[in-house]
């Protein structure tokens, strides 16, 4: 089949609206989400869960919030670990004091939780941009972790510090603790990430997608045709830390199982997410998932080759690895600052008119 | 001599009835620091008329228009608006009231396609909740469809469906001046500003623009005020044009008045006078 | 005197010894700022990677030992010979230079023209990759750095405290050292753009970009120029901190401690570092020295940072910075 849309017309709006609208794009989608939910259940196991599966998928949520909040709005933050940590520790504390409360419901409402607090350290954006910005949640990054480590209530008072996720069932089946399985655990994921996912898509090709944009490409002139920059601003800060919040619940609640602050939380969590971004394409939902795949993968197969086969320290190859993520982000805000998405959007131009290019 | 009548209106050169006031600036004073950038300046918008505002660089006529969109809030006078006096508000509170405009360096949304940034001059007509929204289904993405036909027709109006998905950034400036007229049309604004609309263009994009603007207020009965330093494509578009220089007004009044103006010539020639 | 007030005394005298360390990263941050528009994320880990370089050409270290033994299965380590203080600084100094001339001819040359924000999150890759790089070269042990500064308790301070106060002040010798440097360091570099033609040039780029482009200064020296002058303001900061704690990862954290400093005082004031420092550095020691009891400890962490959210609310500017004026 070949790649184009000449003779694909459309006769709606809506038909000219949709997520995909080239055939070949469509089909290719439904195949992907057939594949994980029919095919992946019945082939994952602990290691794959664990290694790869897992992280990737959280961190694709984590991404597609900070993306939205960089990408779409155009505001930089520097403190998504801190509000993936918020996310955590709302859902130990909710998960303690509410026992019976569903762990589906718990995971929202840390997103809410989350959400709240990204607002709060939004409010500085009304005021300032750019790295005065990102200071302002530098501050939130630093902040929010104290709190979690020095304030005992936070962590119940547990003498390590540390908080533990107890085992919590989704439809009679133990989806968090030591009794989970890796499928399920995928699974409960796997639907977070495609609801999310979808959220995220409506949200940016609506009205207020064009808001965060008009915000993010021209404030000024944003305002002075109708945007209120308090209320996009905010908004993109409360969605975006709603998702960050969401990957934080289900990274320490499914993936870790118990967690400390800084340790899981730390600033170079709020950078790999911002890497992610950039690597993947800021300002697309799809690049969120491929930064994600690329950052998630990328180290697992340097480990496998360095440490695995040619036998050198995992110091070494650790070393090697940020030199290459550092060196990765210049090469792509140099070359492409719109990241693979970008890259690959020529290769399906030229893929389009191919074979007459002229 | 045009005649206005305070209450009834005029009849332009070419017969069109003007009607009432629409907007009327009482005595406008706007500083920056020691800086005067408008002294004491009134003058008044009637509903269908194009309305220019013509000076020198530097006269304050951008001053003006940042004023009437709320950018810039003078430290004294008064804007009346539809007759009522309006009390301060942000820009984005100012757009909602139906007013919409252009920019002199071409303000358009570089990130986005030709059709996202028209679809933006709607957002005002846009109200379907957070929720709707996230969910895309029934009220949001009817209304969605609704001011895509809208948007449409803007489309079509300005001749630029072959853009329409275009990425603004890959534009020529004539045609980013077109878009740019076009999110402000979609707006459908009661009164349209066009800050120096002509400006940088060649004399073929002048012409289309200036068709473009005569059929904005002839078919969409549009209020138009536009600022524009060249006098001649000014002269031939406008019912009344208000001149200013040094922050002052020194003119107003039809444009056979303002080219006869005594002060008007000399601001404009710097003829010296014995 | 009540006993209370002399601690916080004694506190706020240790603050300011801090405090001058984050006056000395933030100035780096301030003349790159000042000459590109460039906020310099990666300053810290500059400071950290000409520490490592320092130590490593002290002791003779060969550089990419581990890379290359793990590569080829040798065991280098190092050359057998230590150098001497004066010459591994030269050395470093030269290293310095050289990095600003790599990251101006293969990475700010392309992104000229360039938001903000993009440089901003290209230096945040930059310090990524200088971080990799720092640990491969000289390994990622902690490291002692010995350049001959007197450490240990000052005898002076003590003794004069104790005549005046009846207490003596706790103050190490090594910060007094590292205040009189960093003095030293401010003076030089303000001779150096008032009276040389360089600096002259610099000061024109800080102004306005266009015009000292039309007068024929060329702007890739001027990049080249700041960045290493950056790189020698680092390699300071990196003794000093090094000297007092050791060379390790931690070093490129004061950089972090650097942004809010920068908010205080302003992105393009050098005495607006120097006193958004002191600033920092005293209100931090201050803050944890009476709040301590209430809060509970390690309020460092965060006390710059809330400071520095608390000026971006009501003083965006900084202290020392100019109002912006936006237009349309």
């Amino acid at each position: 089949m070949i790649y184009r849309e000449a003779g694909d017309f459309k006769t709606s709006y809506a038909a000219d609206n949709q997520t995909f609208p080239i055939r070949g794009d469509r089909i290719a989608y439904y195949m992907v989400l057939a594949f994980a939910f029919l095919v992946m259940p019945f082939v994952i196991n602990d290691y794959w869960a664990n290694a790869i599966v897992l992280p990737f998928l959280i961190y694709a949520i984590a991404a597609l919030g900070l993306n939205i909040l960089i990408g779409y709005c155009g505001q930089l933050s520097l403190g998504s670990g801190a509000f993936m940590a918020v996310g955590a520790y709302a859902t130990f504390k909710l998960t303690t004091a509410f026992p019976g409360l569903s762990i589906v419901f718990v995971v929202l409402l840390a997103g809410l939780v989350t959400a709240g607090v990204g607002v709060l350290f939004g409010l500085p954006s009304l005021r300032i941009k750019g790295f005065y910005l990102a200071v302002a949640t530098l501050a939130a990054q630093f902040f929010l972790i104290w709190l979690f480590t020095q304030q005992p209530w936070f962590y119940n008072n547990s003498p390590t510090g540390m908080i533990s996720m107890p085992t919590r069932e989704f439809l009679g089946m133990p989806v968090t603790g030591p009794r989970a399985s890796a499928v399920n655990m995928y699974l409960l994921c796997l639907v977070f990430v495609v609801a999310l996912a979808w959220l995220a898509r409506n949200l940016t090709r609506g009205t207020l997608g064009r808001r965060w944009m008009a915000i993010r490409d021209m404030d000024i002139a944003a305002e002075i045709i109708g945007v209120n920059p308090m209320m996009a601003k905010l908004s993109a800060f409360a969605v975006s830390s709603f998702f960050i919040g969401v990957a934080g619940a289900l990274f320490f609640a499914v993936y870790l199982g118990a967690a400390e602050a800084s340790e899981a939380f730390g600033i170079e969590k709020s950078f790999i997410i911002l890497f992610m971004v950039i690597i993947g394409g800021l300002g697309s939902i799809l690049g969120s998932f491929i930064g994600a795949f690329f950052l998630i993968v990328g180290p697992v197969l340097l480990k496998l080759l360095l440490v695995d086969q040619l036998g050198w320290s995992t110091d070494l190859a650790a070393h090697l690895e940020i030199m290459i993520i550092g060196a990765l982000i210049l090469l792509f805000l140099i070359t492409e600052p719109h990241g693979i998405t970008a890259l690959w959007r020529t290769i399906k131009e030229k893929l389009r008119l191919w074979p007459f290019p002229h | 001599m045009l005649d206005v009548n305070r209450d009834e209106g005029y009849t332009t050169a070419d017969g069109r009835k003007i009607g009432r006031v629409a907007m009327e600036m009482k005595n406008i004073t706007l500083r920056f620091g020691g800086v005067v950038a408008i002294k004491d300046i009134s003058f008044d918008i009637r509903w269908g008329e194009i309305r220019a505002i013509i000076g020198p660089n530097g006269a304050g006529k951008s001053s003006m228009l940042n004023v009437i969109s709320g950018f810039y809030h003078p430290q004294e006078g008064e804007v009346w608006y539809k007759g009522h006096l309006r009390p301060r508000m942000r820009p984005y509170q100012v757009a909602r009231t139906g007013i919409a405009r252009t920019f002199q360096n071409i303000a358009l949304f570089e990130g986005m396609s030709v059709l996202d940034n028209i679809m933006t001059g709607r957002l005002n007509h846009m109200n379907k909740g957070f929720f709707s929204q996230a969910l895309w289904w029934g009220p949001a993405a009817r209304e969605e469809e609704e001011n895509r036909e809208k948007v449409e027709k803007v489309i079509d109006f300005l001749e630029i469906q072959h853009i329409r998905k275009t990425p603004v950034a890959r534009l020529p400036y004539g045609l980013k001046k077109r878009v740019e007229l076009a999110r402000a049309l979609a707006a459908e604004p009661s009164i349209l500003l066009l800050d120096e609309p002509m400006a940088g263009m060649n004399v073929e994009e002048k012409e289309d623009m200036s068709r473009f603007i005569l059929d904005v207020n002839d078919e969409f009965g549009s209020t138009i005020v536009l600022i524009e330093h060249d006098m001649g494509v000014v002269m031939d578009l406008s019912d009344r044009v208000v001149v200013m220089d040094y922050g002052k007004k020194i003119g107003d009044g039809s444009p056979d008045e303002v080219r006869s103006n005594e002060e008007v010539i000399k601001a404009y020639l710097g003829v010296q006078h014995d | 005197m009540p006993d209370t007030l002399l601690f916080a005394m004694e506190a706020a005298v240790n603050g300011l010894a801090a405090g001058v360390m984050y006056a000395l990263v933030a100035l780096g941050f301030v003349l790159i700022f000042k000459a590109s528009g460039i906020f310099n994320f990666s300053q810290g880990v500059m400071a950290l990677f000409a520490a490592l370089t320092l130590v490593g050409l002290q002791t003779g270290q060969i550089p990419f030992s581990h890379l290359i033994n793990a590569i080829f299965g040798t065991r280098l380590h190092h050359f057998g010979f230590t150098l001497p203080t004066v010459v591994a600084i030269i050395g470093t100094v030269a290293v310095m230079v050289a990095f600003a001339w790599l990251v101006e001819r293969y990475i700010f040359r392309h992104l000229v023209n360039q938001e903000p924000i993009i440089l901003f999150m290209a230096t945040i890759g930059l310090a990524y990759f200088l971080e990799g790089l720092g640990d491969i070269m000289w390994g990622a042990e902690v490291k002692r750095m010995d350049v001959g500064i007197p450490q240990g308790m000052s005898e002076t301070v003590d003794d004069l405290t104790f005549a005046w106060f009846g207490y003596g002040f706790f103050v190490d010798t090594l910060e007094i050292w590292a205040a009189v440097i960093a003095g030293l360091l401010v003076i030089g570099l303000v001779i150096f753009s008032q009276y040389t033609k360089q600096g002259r040039a610099l000061r024109a780029v800080a102004d306005d970009h266009q015009a000292a482009l039309s007068v024929g200064i060329s702007l890739r020296f001027i990049w080249v120029l700041v960045w290493s002058l950056a790189g020698i303001v680092a390699l300071v900061a990196g003794i000093m901190w090094g000297a007092k704690s050791g060379v390790q990862f931690s070093l490129s954290l004061i950089a972090l401690k650097a942004l809010p400093v920068l908010i205080l005082g302003g992105f393009t004031s050098i005495p607006g570092a120097i006193v958004g420092g002191l600033i920092i550095g005293v209100g931090e020691k201050l803050f944890d020295f009476f709040m301590q009891p209430i809060v509970g400890s390690a309020t460092e962490n965060w006390f710059a940072y809330m400071l520095a959210l608390v000026f971006l609310l009501f003083r965006p500017q900084g202290l020392f910075g100019e109002k912006i004026i936006e237009r349309v």
